[in-house]
């Protein structure tokens, strides 16, 4: 059976850490930000991978594709944008 | 052995990814940040594909390719477009944390009821609830964003309006409790569906109430939303990585959320709740006072005269697509030794780090980019305050005029400088429908007409002939 308290630690302490790390980001970075995180938390693919490809009744493996798709369409989307819009930032 | 591989790449895709975030601190090495978080997520795909359970690798792969056909376009928007982009993939993100909770809750209605404890149904119904609300909310966001005809884009309210939108929270939530608590009673699987149902209504009425000046805000909470869909998908799938990953993003919205509200001087529930556009225009009581128009002539003049140059730019910047203009009229200033610095409010624009992202588009170098609180303290040593399409962001009744919706918002002092000239589209006042009083100052002169026309106007002067 799962240990759920361990998860709440780990929930705990990366939020933890994500609020110490964010509130050192560059002020001038909070668009390119927002796009890189979105993309982070695309990792819900891993979820959706397994939703779709596993051994699992048709409905459910339509429903993790789509979820897929997206998951997807996030990550690529979303590193494109930030490494697109980080280019532009130069000192001079 | 196989299992070990997965464990171990979610460990190293986590370390990626909180380095990823951390590069982020300065722009020398954020495309670092970027790299590794690619590699993070390559690293987690590929360790969870090689599963055995994983079987259909079909079905895998005709979604991965659909990702790429939409994917590619999408990050190719035009930077004025980023803020709906960027609605649309919380958007995606919550439809897919939807969408795997509703899948889960079926696979274990028929084949393993003995799945549903108490802690898992709970985080599965915080999880469809928060992935399906972020869903049709991010894609309303988005349409009022992209000007989509059928959206409103004035914020529409209407009597009892939170009434019911916490109605059809609260009835979603109530039906949620009824489900962790009988998940499996005969009612359940045609009770889930109205929960999807009441969180999709609930994400559109949320967003309805919200104007354009608010979308910094209502973005990082929807942000924030997404990741913490994330996070219950995580405790849902037993995956400390989807709860890591999902933390930093939630915290991300987090801070970036409170940052926006305490740009404006406002809470969350009052930004959610609030309806800050459907505020009555201050009353026009006392003497009118007249706008001072000034020509493209005399504005270049006033500019090529000064020393410190302080450039406001706004939503209107973004509108008007001015920034490459700016970026030549700023050419032409440091030329003639003139000191030119933007100010930028955090919340100018439609997202947090807006009026950045296009400045830099333009080649405008990012030391010359400085932040509000920085900024002020200078103002008053500033010969020309340049505001070009910002209007709010200025507005010196939130210092002053205590009845006014913006009263106690930080502002960019512009009205502080020795001369002001405003750069204004029409003479209508901004999206928050207050009335400006910077713009009928004794130094204030109006420059009317869309921003890159104007821009492109002044750069001519200072090309052409008579300047030097």
């Amino acid at each position: 059976m799962t240990d759920y308290w361990s998860m709440l630690f780990v929930f705990v302490l990366a939020t933890f850490i994500g609020l110490g790390v964010i509130r050192r980001v560059s002020r001038l970075l909070y668009t390119p930000l927002m796009s890189l995180t979105n993309a982070i938390s695309a990792i819900a693919v891993v979820g959706s991978l397994v939703v779709a490809g596993a051994d699992y009744p048709k409905t459910i493996r339509i429903l993790g594709a789509i979820a897929l798709f997206a998951s997807m369409t996030n990550i690529i989307s979303g590193f494109l944008i930030t490494d697109r819009m980080l280019k532009m930032f130069k000192k001079k | 052995m196989i299992h070990a591989i997965e464990q171990f790449a979610a460990i190293a895709a986590t370390v990626l990814f909180i380095f990823a975030l951390y590069w982020m601190n300065d722009p020398k090495t954020a495309r670092r940040g970027v790299y590794a978080g690619v590699a993070g997520m390559a690293v987690a795909i590929a360790a969870t594909w090689i599963q055995p359970e994983i079987i259909h690798h079909a079905w895998i792969l005709l979604a991965i390719a659909a990702g790429f056909a939409v994917g590619v376009p999408l990050s190719r928007v035009p930077l004025t477009a980023v803020p709906q982009r960027t609605a649309l993939s919380h958007a995606f993100g919550g439809l897919a944390a939807g969408l795997v909770g509703t899948a889960e809750y079926y696979l274990w209605l028929h084949e393993g009821p003995e799945q549903f404890t108490i802690f898992r149904m709970s985080a599965l119904v915080v999880e469809i609830i928060l992935g399906f609300l972020t869903f049709t909310g991010s894609l309303m966001a988005a349409g009022k964003l992209q000007e989509v005809r059928w959206i409103p884009q004035r914020p529409v309210t209407y009597l009892g309006q939170n009434f019911v939108n916490l109605g059809v929270l609260a009835a979603a939530v109530v039906l949620g409790v009824l489900l962790v608590l009988y998940p499996t009673a005969a009612w359940a699987g045609r009770a889930f569906p109205l929960i999807i149902a009441l969180a999709l209504l609930f994400g559109i009425l949320l967003i309805i109430p919200i104007g354009g000046a608010d979308m910094p805000t209502v973005i990082s909470i929807l942000n924030s939303y997404a990741g913490l869909a994330a996070v219950a998908m995580g405790f849902v799938l037993d995956s400390k990585l989807l709860v890591t990953a999902g933390a930093l993003d939630g915290s991300s919205g987090l801070i970036l959320s409170i940052i926006m509200c305490r740009a404006m001087n406002r809470s969350f529930t009052n930004v959610l709740f609030g309806a800050f556009g459907s505020v009555k225009k201050v009353k026009a009581g006392g003497e009118q006072k007249e706008w001072k128009q000034e020509s493209v002539e005399g504005a270049a003049q006033l500019l090529e005269q000064a020393s410190q140059v302080v450039v406001i730019p706004g939503y209107g910047m973004a509108v008007a697509q001015a920034q490459h203009k700016v970026r030549e009229l700023y050419d032409q200033l440091t030329k003639r030794g003139v000191t030119v610095r933007f100010a930028i409010h955090p919340v100018a624009g439609r997202m947090p780090g807006h009026m950045n992202v296009l400045l830099a588009e333009a080649d405008i170098p990012y030391p010359a980019l400085v932040e509000m609180d920085e900024i002020n303290p200078e103002m008053p040593q500033c010969d020309v305050a340049l505001v070009i399409g910002a209007n709010d962001v200025v507005n010196p009744a939130a210092r002053t005029v205590t009845d006014s919706p913006i009263y106690g918002m930080p502002i960019i002092e512009a009205d502080k400088a020795k001369t002001v000239l405003a750069i204004k589209r029409s003479k209508n006042p901004g999206f928050a429908g207050i009335d400006n009083e910077l713009y009928v100052q004794d130094n204030t002169w109006m420059l009317f007409g869309d921003a890159k026309s104007v821009i492109g106007e002044l750069v001519k002067q200072f090309a052409g002939s008579g300047f030097h």
